[in-house]
């Protein structure tokens, strides 16, 4: 399965992905992502994670397909 | 026929600058990482995106039909080597500054993966050169410059600009802080000594 890495180095809480995944990626109180740092996408999420990944503004998300399915 | 060039060349001039305006401006709304009335966060990256492809094929289209028109009397190398221009060099060499500057944003922002953040953020700074740049062309050298009509275009650019920048200095810009605030109830750092560790 695909995952989404977060490079939390470069995060600053720009929230786009948040709002593109909501079913993977909560908000804490700080505007933060709330995730683990490798998170499984599921197929239907692939299109989104994709979208996320290339509207980061701050480049922190990677999609790994090396972990395969 | 060369007229047709000339309307075209002045046509794509002033939609290229409300373009590169709306670009500035989402490019600041896309840092302060706020959305806007009708656009969630990740469209505002997205539409800043768009806009900015879509201003790079107006300029040039806009240069393309003033290198054919034959009173602009521009050539290649004149397109893009600031002030190689024979006829008002000053002027249309702003106008190949600020092409060469729009360039070098479009193509590192396309290819921002293989470039690295650090570098591209750096060369992205630019954005804030080249759009006075392209408004001091287009008043020097447009023919509509001091018309009515693009008065108005204009002080409405400026103004969507100005106000960009002034919401980009405030202090309550962004919505997610870069740093962390330091919190209310850390140690005063006050009678500690120099500060340790490298600089
Ligand atoms: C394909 C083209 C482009 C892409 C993908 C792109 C992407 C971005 C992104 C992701 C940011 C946010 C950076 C952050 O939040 O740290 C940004 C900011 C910005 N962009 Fe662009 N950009 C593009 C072209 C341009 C162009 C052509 C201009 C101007 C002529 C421009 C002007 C700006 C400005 C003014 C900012 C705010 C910079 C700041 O104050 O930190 N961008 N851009
Ligand atoms: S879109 Fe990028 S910067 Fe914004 S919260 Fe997600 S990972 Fe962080």
């Amino acid at each position: 399965m695909t995952t989404l890495h977060l490079d939390w180095t470069r995060c600053r809480g720009r929230g786009g992905c948040v709002e593109l995944l909501p079913e993977l990626i909560g908000r804490d109180e700080w505007g933060y992502p709330l995730t683990a740092t490798d998170v499984p996408v599921p197929r239907a999420l692939r299109g989104a994670a994709e979208q996320a990944v290339r509207d980061c503004p701050r480049m922190a998300l990677q999609l790994s397909p090396r972990f395969a399915e | 026929m060369s007229d047709a060039l000339w309307y075209l060349g002045r046509g794509t001039g002033v939609v290229s600058l409300v373009l590169l305006t709306l670009v500035v401006a989402l490019g600041v709304a896309t840092r302060s990482g706020r959305p806007l009335p009708g656009l969630p966060r990740f469209a505002v990256t997205a539409v800043h995106r768009s806009a900015s492809l879509l201003a790079g094929v107006f300029l040039a289209i806009h240069v393309g039909t003033l290198l054919f028109d034959p009173y602009a009397g521009l050539n290649l190398v004149s397109l893009v080597v600031p002030f190689s221009a024979g006829a008002h060099p000053f002027w249309y060499g702003l106008g190949a500054l600020g092409l060469d500057l729009i360039l070098a944003l479009v193509v590192t922002s396309v290819l921002r993966d293989r470039i690295g953040p650090r570098v591209w953020r750096g060369i992205h700074w630019a954005a804030y050169a080249s759009w006075p740049i392209a408004l001091a062309h287009g008043l020097g050298s447009g023919s509509d410059a001091s018309t009515g009509w693009m008065l108005t275009i204009t002080g409405v650019c400026v103004a969507t600009v100005l106000a960009a920048v002034g919401w980009r200095v405030s202090e309550r810009f962004a919505e997610v802080p870069d740093l962390a605030p330091v919190p209310v109830t850390a140690p005063p750092l006050v009678g500690t000594g120099p500060p340790e560790g490298p600089r």
